[in-house]
């Protein structure tokens, strides 16, 4: 993973809450085995309407999206992550995301950084008012400037790190695997196993 | 995570846990220090085609082992047709998907129930039927829905493809310190009145992001009379309102559902287990990050009206004016839902006709949701045009319903009989709604294009899909009662 410190970039307004993870990626394009490719399926069905934001001349190249609360619920499809990353976006924010999508984020180097309602509001009109315009987010400072506007975003320090020194948690985790192999010396024998196979012992 | 503060400091202090607590202790592998994550084992992997490709793609290219495959079990539901299953798969993609799997399965050493296998079926329906989800244990599965197995007092979670590999490579994962809320409800339910009102008015009332960085454990009267289904159903819908995680203590219920299957305990190590199970609930005394108290005896059957599950309403209740919701994010997000859902404000919602029902999902698929909609439909007539759907949630659902006979009450009733899968709750397969279908259906999301593209959805128990069947219309067992039970 790159290292990320800061993205200067066109910024998006998504004025919508709720945009679960089916508008994100609809189910449709989840049925490809491949783990790039996905920026056709970024918000495909809305896409279709030519004044979906995503669609308008000013906002093409687009790096920051600043949406509405509540942004990556439902499925855990980190496909959501991938198409955002695929079309060109660095950085989502919005005042509340979904669990499962800011943990799929935070491992595909995507910043999922979480503003207060008001700054979005803000945010919005800034951009509306002049479509195009560049923000630049600092992950160092935690902070997202516009012009002479500057909101802070809150991310957790340990996702902050990671981004910051562009770290693959499955290296990270198995510098510890001696206590893996510790803590399963300690587990009990009647935990389930699915191999080998059995049968059910009775009717039940 | 940022809005997640450290587990209740009180409980710390005490000694006395909740039950998410217990469980998560039971896994900690390492504790994290300085706001880095704590390490979980975790026991149990599920693994199903769409979330996992990409994951051992990963493995391969690292060329990492996978860790235990004596912990991890697949099985074959999103993509599966439910019709003609022993004809290859005739969508190009999906096949290569399915393919995908057992190519990997094999290379991997990965216990796999394909299409064809009486194991076969919706993954969060399989796990429990083969008695591997088991009281505080550690569940993850590349699927939100995995949330269903905390029915069993399980820490069930929901996650990414990229966890997905960081669990096969490690069976580990690296987690953050969560939030408890007890959702207790009290009381009785009505007849007519089940599990499913349940979580649709919880979600109603707490919000699709009012679970958030929260642990919901499931508590009282109207919880502890509930079945083992009852309590998927529940635990199932906890990832609709955000949450990490639903869970309910183990008692008699559990044990009496897991004794005997496949993979419980026996002899005595099924004594070892119970006695632990049995120190798994919530200690009297600890104490909750946040409470959530709901009335059993006061609720209806509940449906929802708009495009997220937490726009739900009594099913003896109207749509809502988008005009009398304060909050302007909220009040907009109900101006688009109307507008997708072609509803007027006022309309009463048993005045809402569809044109379609769907019986399925990890929701509500188990022979006892089966069930309690055949008895309703028995003898009836189905309304005229309208189609109905029933797809048991997995192949050994779909034998057990059809030695009580279930098959031939929906079959005499005018509805198809399927085969197992995910089917029409998110129509990766060919069963999906039309543009502009309306349906009511016993799934867990009512997002836009959910069930297909332009199609409308309102999430329904399987009382009340049975219901809207018979009459046409948004309707519950009461109804029927009213129209002289026809």
């Amino acid at each position: 993973m790159q290292k990320f410190t800061t993205v200067t970039g066109i910024a998006v307004p998504l004025r919508r809450s709720n945009v679960d993870t089916d508008q994100i990626i609809p189910a449709v394009y989840l049925k490809r085995v491949t783990r790039t490719g996905f920026e056709d399926a970024l918000f495909a069905a809305w896409r279709q309407d030519p004044e979906f934001v995503i669609n308008m001349k000013e906002y093409q190249g687009g790096r920051v999206l600043i949406a509405g609360a509540d942004f990556g619920i439902g499925s855990s499809r980190e496909h959501a992550v991938w198409a955002l990353r695929d079309f060109g976006f660095d950085v989502v924010l919005s005042p509340r995301f979904g669990d499962i999508f800011r943990g799929n984020a935070g491992k595909q180097g995507l910043l999922a950084g979480q503003i207060s309602e008001a700054d979005a509001e803000t945010l919005w009109n800034l951009v509306e008012a002049d479509p195009g315009i560049e923000l630049t987010v600092d992950l160092v400072g935690k902070t997202a400037r516009v012009g002479d506007l500057t909101v802070n975003f809150a991310i957790d320090d340990y996702t902050r790190w990671r981004l910051l020194e562009g770290l693959d948690d499955i290296g990270l985790t198995l510098r510890d695997e001696a206590r893996i192999n510790e803590f399963e010396a300690t587990r009990e024998s009647w935990l389930p196993q699915t191999l080998p196979a059995r049968s059910p012992e009775s009717s039940y | 995570m940022s809005n997640v503060i450290p587990t209740s400091q009180v409980n710390s202090s005490t000694g006395l846990r909740t039950l998410a607590e217990k469980v998560w202790d039971k896994h900690l592998v390492s504790k994290g220090e300085d706001g880095t994550p704590d390490l979980i084992y975790i026991d149990l992997h599920l693994l199903h085609e769409v979330t996992s490709p990409q994951a051992f793609d990963g493995l391969r290219l690292a060329n990492r082992k996978l860790r235990r495959p004596d912990l991890t079990i697949a099985t074959e539901d999103h993509n599966t047709p439910t019709l003609a299953i022993d004809k290859p798969i005739a969508d190009l993609t999906s096949r290569t998907q399915i393919e995908t799997l057992r190519r990997n399965c094999a290379e991997y050493g990965v216990r796999l129930h394909s299409l064809g296998d009486i194991e076969q079926g919706i993954v969060h329906v399989v796990g429990p039927q083969l008695g591997l989800t088991q009281p505080g244990i550690t569940v993850v599965c590349g699927d939100s829905h995995t949330s269903t197995h905390g029915a069993f007092g399980a820490m069930a979670l929901g996650i990414g493809t990229s966890e997905v590999e960081h669990v096969m490579a490690t069976q580990t994962l690296s987690l953050n310190p969560f939030k408890t809320m007890a959702v207790t409800v009290n009381g009785a339910l009505r007849t007519g009145v089940t599990a499913k009102d349940i979580i649709l008015a919880v979600i109603a009332k707490i919000g699709t992001g009012g679970g958030a960085g929260y642990v919901l454990e499931y508590r009282g009267e109207a919880i502890r009379a509930l079945s083992m289904e009852g309590r998927m159903t529940i635990c199932n819908m906890s990832i609709e309102a955000g949450a990490r995680a639903g869970m309910v203590a183990p008692d008699q219920t559990t044990y009496d559902y897991l004794e005997g299957r496949a993979h419980a305990p026996r002899g005595a190590d099924w004594d070892a287990a119970v006695a632990y199970w049995q120190t798994l609930a919530t200690d009297e005394g600890a104490s909750f990050d946040a409470e959530v108290i709901i009335d059993a005896n006061e609720l209806e059957p509940f449906v929802t009206w708009g495009t997220n599950p937490g726009q739900g309403v009594s099913l003896s209740g109207s749509v809502p004016n988008p005009a009398d919701i304060v909050d302007a994010n909220e009040r907009s997000a109900a101006e688009r839902a109307l507008e997708y859902m072609d509803l007027t404000a006022g309309t009463p919602m048993k005045e809402i006709r569809v044109d379609t029902v769907f019986l399925g999902s990890c929701t509500n698929s188990r022979v006892e949701d089966l069930r309690a909609a055949a008895e309703i439909i028995k003898g009836k007539t189905k309304a005229e045009g309208l189609r109905m759907m029933v797809v048991p949630g997995s192949a050994r659902v779909r034998i057990e319903a059809e030695a009580e006979g279930l098959d031939q009450i929906f079959l005499d009733f005018g509805a198809e009989w399927r085969f197992a899968g995910c089917s029409m709750c998110l129509g990766m397969n060919p069963d999906q709604l039309e543009p502009g279908e309306r349906c009511a259906s016993t799934s867990n999301r009512n997002f836009e294009g959910r069930q297909g593209k332009g199609g409308r959805t309102h999430l329904v128990s399987p009382l009340v899909a049975a219901a809207t069947a018979i009459r046409g219309t948004l309707s519950s067992p009461w109804d029927l009662v009213q129209d002289g039970d026809q």
